[in-house]
């Protein structure tokens, strides 16, 4: 009989499970790892040190490249930081559109690793169901901001502009017909309030629909069900945040903890998972869509009462209206200063965390004094997931391993920063 | 808010007495500078007394104070600074530690307090070069095998050192001395203090 000894065995970096540039080296026995070391860095792009380069507002949009699919969320963290520090107060209504759209780009994260989680473990049409669903949300992303990936609308003060009173429509073309055309522009008659509310009254039955296909799926359950447990207590210790933490019954919600914006006037329960297996974080993943619904319809039900403005007036940070521009000597100035040399943060320090899809994501910024940060520090909450997959690996079998990085909701943008 | 700062602040300097170098309370968040020797009873201490329980390590990370203006900070170049949170008292705390020594910076590892402390360590020396003793498996983290050098110190160029390239002659990617140039259109300034209150 052959003598059978660990083996070494190069995963990644381009391998479909490995979402994105994770390289793993595995040692293997037989067809269980002993051992895993990832080998991160590959989409290493040094946002930290070029924003030490840029002015504040120039980092704004580098925010969007670090978790790519979740924009809007990385953007707040940083301008809240800025916020913060500067003691600038924004308007309310600019906390309740970004408080919409931090729950929007959750329903798109987990809608993204919804389907990537699905289809590492097998189940094909689970992805095909949720890009569904994402198209819409990209829609009202692309209405707010005219991107539909990398918004930079968080802006320091406030949000760049207003909700708009018109939904944009498809606009004819050859390969749609008229009753195509008919149904698709549909629901984008009225503003985008009204899609995104028409959208948040759909989307249970859609989450009802992933449930069907996966919650009670007898393959999906052997793959998740007592794969990759974590307890509460070596979740803390690893540094594991947001629905990595809650998985394993810790109730810790940085919204509802430590609330930010209005989240404070908002009603959503926190799902809790009991055994910190990939299938309890499946099910609060799949529950935190459901409570998001609810934050949107209640964002939804204020903005349509609610009037005002969405940025500061205080034209040091927030540009002035082109119409006062064309009017007024002083408006011109500022406008002129902020966008050459940019606004200044008073010497000091200061860390500002938002709960993100994936966790705890913070930054820290040291400023001099000067128009552009001393050092940046984005703390990515993917980074000490990573970290764990280590241990959440050991003892599991090779094809476990898909099913560990699909529940972790790895993103290298923000881990490579 | 700033009441539970303020108790915070009292207890901690309870429990450590004089190995708090200093505090400072900014924009609403509490800071404690220690000294480099007493860092891991200090970390312990906030990790494992009953009324503090700091058992989250957020953030580790490293900071080269080089370039800031002069006054502010004593001779020592390098900063760790320890981002800790309770989940049990809802709260947070900044621990910052400057190294002595400035051509190797060296401080003790906090992989044995929290294990996320890990990668963390692994990255601010990547990124710093900044040696954490006794850390079990010191290697680059985030740039390149084989890379020279530690990219976010502040005498460091922005475009790096070096570029790669495939070189057709040699049949293979070839690294070789940057060609670009560093280009930086809106300099760096520090106003003084209130220029932008009126």
């Amino acid at each position: 009989m052959a003598e059978i000894k660990n083996y070494t065995m190069n995963f990644g970096p381009q391998h479909p499970a490995a979402h994105g540039v994770l390289r793993l080296v595995l040692e293997m026995d037989g067809e269980v790892i002993q051992r895993a070391d990832p080998h991160i860095g590959l989409l290493h792009r040094a946002t930290e040190k070029l924003a030490e380069n840029r002015t504040y507002l120039q980092s704004v949009p580098y925010m969007d490249r670090l978790d790519y699919v979740s924009m809007m969320v990385n953007e707040h963290a940083f301008v809240m930081t800025i916020e913060k520090m500067m003691n600038i107060k924004v308007p309310i209504r600019a906390q309740y559109i970004r408080v919409l759209f931090d729950e929007i780009t959750r329903i798109l994260n987990h809608l993204l690793w919804l389907g990537a989680h699905a289809l590492d473990v097998g189940a094909m049409t689970v992805f095909l169901y949720a890009f569904r669903e994402r198209e819409d949300l990209f829609d009202c992303y692309e209405a707010v901001s005219g991107a539909r990936m990398h918004a930079a609308y968080y802006r320091p003060g406030g949000v760049y502009r207003d909700l708009p009173d018109l939904m944009p429509q498809y606009q004819a073309a050859n390969n749609k017909s008229k009753k195509e055309m008919d149904r698709l522009n549909n629901n984008r008659q009225g503003s985008l309030l009204d899609f995104i509310e028409d959208f948040s009254n759909r989307f249970p039955t859609y989450v009802d629909e992933y449930e069907t296909l996966l919650t009670d799926n007898r393959i999906w359950k052997q793959r998740t069900v007592g794969i990759g447990v974590v307890t509460p207590e070596r979740a803390i210790a690893l540094g594991m945040t947001g629905p990595m933490l809650r998985g394993s019954g810790v109730e810790w919600d940085l919204r509802r903890k430590q609330p930010y914006e209005v989240y404070d006037k908002m009603k959503f329960n926190i799902p809790v998972g009991k055994e910190g297996d990939c299938y309890d974080r499946y099910l609060v993943r799949m529950e935190e869509m459901r409570e998001s619904n609810k934050i949107i319809k209640q964002c939804i039900s204020w903005l349509r009462d609610n009037p005002g403005p969405v940025i500061s007036k205080d034209h040091k940070v927030a540009p002035p209206r082109r119409q006062e521009m064309k009017e007024d000597m002083e408006a011109m100035i500022h406008h002129f200063k902020l966008f050459t040399e940019g606004f200044h943060i008073p010497e000091g320090e200061a860390y500002c965390a938002v709960e993100h899809p994936k966790g705890e994501f913070g930054t820290y910024i040291i400023s001099d004094g000067a128009n552009k940060p001393y050092r940046l520090k984005i703390r990515a909450p993917g980074f000490p997931h990573l970290a764990a997959l280590n241990e959440m690996t050991q003892g599991h079998m090779l094809s476990d391993l898909v099913a560990i990085i699909g529940t972790q909701d790895i993103v290298f943008g923000e881990i490579d920063r | 808010m700033m009441d539970l700062k303020k108790n915070l602040l009292s207890v901690i300097k309870k429990t450590f007495g004089k190995k708090v170098l200093d505090s400072i309370v900014n924009n609403n968040e509490l800071t404690i500078i220690v000294d480099q020797k007493n860092i891991i009873s200090i970390l312990q201490g906030l990790k494992n007394t009953p009324t503090l329980e700091f058992n989250q390590l957020i953030d580790l990370c490293g900071v080269d104070y080089l370039e800031y203006p002069k006054g502010a900070i004593q001779d020592k170049r390098f900063a760790v600074v320890y981002h800790l949170l309770s989940i049990k008292n809802n709260s947070r705390i900044r621990v910052r530690a400057f190294i002595d020594n400035n051509e190797f910076p060296v401080i003790e590892t906090t992989t044995a307090l929290w294990p996320a402390a890990d990668w963390y360590e692994r990255e601010a020396f990547d990124l710093f070069g900044i040696m954490f003793l006794d850390h079990p498996d010191l290697r680059r983290i985030l740039t390149d095998y084989g890379f020279v050098g530690h990219p976010f110190r502040k005498d460091f160029p922005m475009i790096g050192k070096v570029e790669m390239r495939y070189d057709p002659s040699q049949k293979r990617v070839i690294y070789q001395p940057v060609t670009i140039e560093e280009r930086n259109n809106v300099p760096r300034i520090v106003r003084d203090e209130g220029f932008h209150n009126g």
